[in-house]
């Protein structure tokens, strides 16, 4: 027979960290996403020379390791900047700009996989380039980038257990946490993969709903 | 009226225009022929500014196409251009497709745009798809539609470029059908054709294009009938 010491306060102190967890996410990838899309524009807007420091500014989000980053921007904010800042601004910070680096890379390709002649048939209607963008790329671009871009999200939300490092207790950490004093790591484990995959569930969902309401 | 002078384009190091010289009045019918790569695409978008030139002039009642001073997004709402690629707006239903450009460029009502939507459908045999959306639609059927769309700015010309010439063979009469009626009610147009009976029977006057150069122009009768120019009499010969 199965037993556990997990207690009704355990399972809320866990769900506290799913909240954190699910805060931090949605902050990150909505900034991540805002910043993405005017990163991504820019990029094409400027052209290959122009664009070159912010494509490499994008590189370094996106290869160096996540959690170095965090250490690292959390080193940096309070040693050099002597600035006090809570690991939670920090966690969102940085995780927004890693998110924005990898959806720049997304919307880009989503622009670009609009036909340049289903553009220039907006052109010459007489849409000015911010109408071309705003009501012929933008929900084309949307549609095809949005299997990608649940992904990234999805992707986001995971690489978020790090933020452990800058003293941000989310999900993963609060499972560590009761893992230490209930010493049943297994069961606690898959508590704390059901959490992730509830959180999960609605947005996978969500996408697969557009998609399909789309395809139409 | 539409006048071009002594343009020049290139792409690169390939001239593609070099030197053209034509004026369309208002009411008159002006197809082009031509073989492929001759430049007659690349003039259409030239007289919409969508292409760049190198030098000469391109003038639409009285505007310099290509002056850094013309508002190319207010010229263009006066010349429609419809593409040999159907270009539909995949996102959007088939009236949709038309009023967006009504309503967003023009600033007609969704109600105004609406009412020209359906009625410039209807004109091109579209009253019953409205709210079909594009991929449901048959290629003569959006080519229709991209030439709604293009009537909905009410234009005062109109540029066609080989609309047909992707169409299966037996949808191509109805394109053509919707053309010849655009130019019985007195449209300004340009057609670059391949379309050798549509252009004798619908056009005030036919021009020649090969490599870059207008090498005849003239009435239908004259190019087909008794053609001048070397080049077009081989062209004519090679597409009968
Ligand atoms: N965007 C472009 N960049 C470079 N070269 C181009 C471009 N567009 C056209 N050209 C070249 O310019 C020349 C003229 O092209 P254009 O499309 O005007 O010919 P066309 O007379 O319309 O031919 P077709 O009957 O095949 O449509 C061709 O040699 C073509 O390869
Ligand atoms: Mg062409």
């Amino acid at each position: 027979m199965f037993s556990t010491s997990l207690t009704l306060s355990d399972v809320v102190f866990l769900a506290q960290g799913a909240g954190m967890t699910i805060l931090v996410t949605a902050l990150s990838v909505a900034t991540g996403t805002v910043l993405g899309v005017i990163f991504g524009v820019l990029r094409l807007q400027l052209g290959t020379i122009l664009a070159m420091p912010l494509v490499f500014f994008l590189d370094i989000f996106r290869s160096i390791p996540l959690l170095i980053q965090l250490v690292l921007a959390n080193a940096f904010v309070g040693m050099v900047l002597q600035l006090e800042t809570s690991g939670f601004t920090i966690a969102c910070i940085v995780l927004s700009l890693y998110t924005a680096s990898y959806c720049a890379e997304i919307v880009r390709g989503g622009i670009q996989a609009v036909p340049s002649t289903t553009r220039r048939a907006a052109r010459s209607l007489g849409m000015t380039w911010f109408q071309d963008m705003r009501y012929i790329v933008a929900p084309l671009a949307t549609r095809i980038a949005l299997p990608s871009w649940i992904g990234l999200a999805l992707g986001v939300m995971k690489d978020s257990a790090l933020v452990y490092v800058v003293q941000v207790t989310e999900l993963l950490k609060s499972t560590q946490i009761l893992i230490t004093r209930l010493q049943e790591p297994l069961f606690l484990l898959l508590v704390c993969g059901a959490f992730y995959f509830l959180i999960s569930f609605p947005l996978a969902r969500f996408g697969g709903y557009l998609e399909k309401r789309w395809s139409k | 009226m539409i006048e071009i002078q002594s343009l020049h384009k290139s792409f690169g190091p390939l001239e593609v225009l070099k030197g053209i010289d034509l004026t369309v009045n208002k009411g008159e019918v002006v197809t082009i022929i031509g073989g492929s790569g001759s430049g007659k695409s690349t003039l259409l978008t030239c007289i919409n500014g969508l292409e760049p030139i190198a030098s000469g002039k391109v003038i639409v009642d009285g505007i310099e196409v290509h002056a850094k001073s013309t508002n190319l997004n207010t010229l263009r709402q006066k010349i429609g251009i419809v593409f040999q690629q159907w270009n539909a707006f995949p996102h959007l239903t088939v009236l949709e497709n038309v009023t967006l450009a009504p309503r967003k460029v023009l600033g007609l009502s969704k109600a105004e745009a609406e009412a020209i939507g359906e009625k410039q459908l209807s004109h091109v045999g579209l009253g019953a798809k409205l709210s079909t959306y594009p991929t449901m639609l048959s290629g003569g059927q959006q080519q229709r539609m991209a030439i709604a769309r293009a009537l909905a700015m009410s234009p005062d010309y109109m540029l066609f470029d080989e609309v047909t010439s992707a169409l299966d063979p037996q949808l191509v009469g109805e394109v053509l059908e919707t053309l010849k009626m655009l130019a019985e009610e007195g449209m300004t147009m340009i057609c670059v054709t391949h379309e050798m009976a549509f252009a004798r029977d619908v056009s005030h006057r036919v021009a020649y294009f090969h490599r870059g150069v207008m090498a005849e122009i003239g009435a239908p009768e004259q190019i087909f009938g008794d053609p001048q120019h070397e080049e077009t009499r081989k062209f004519l010969a090679s597409v009968r």
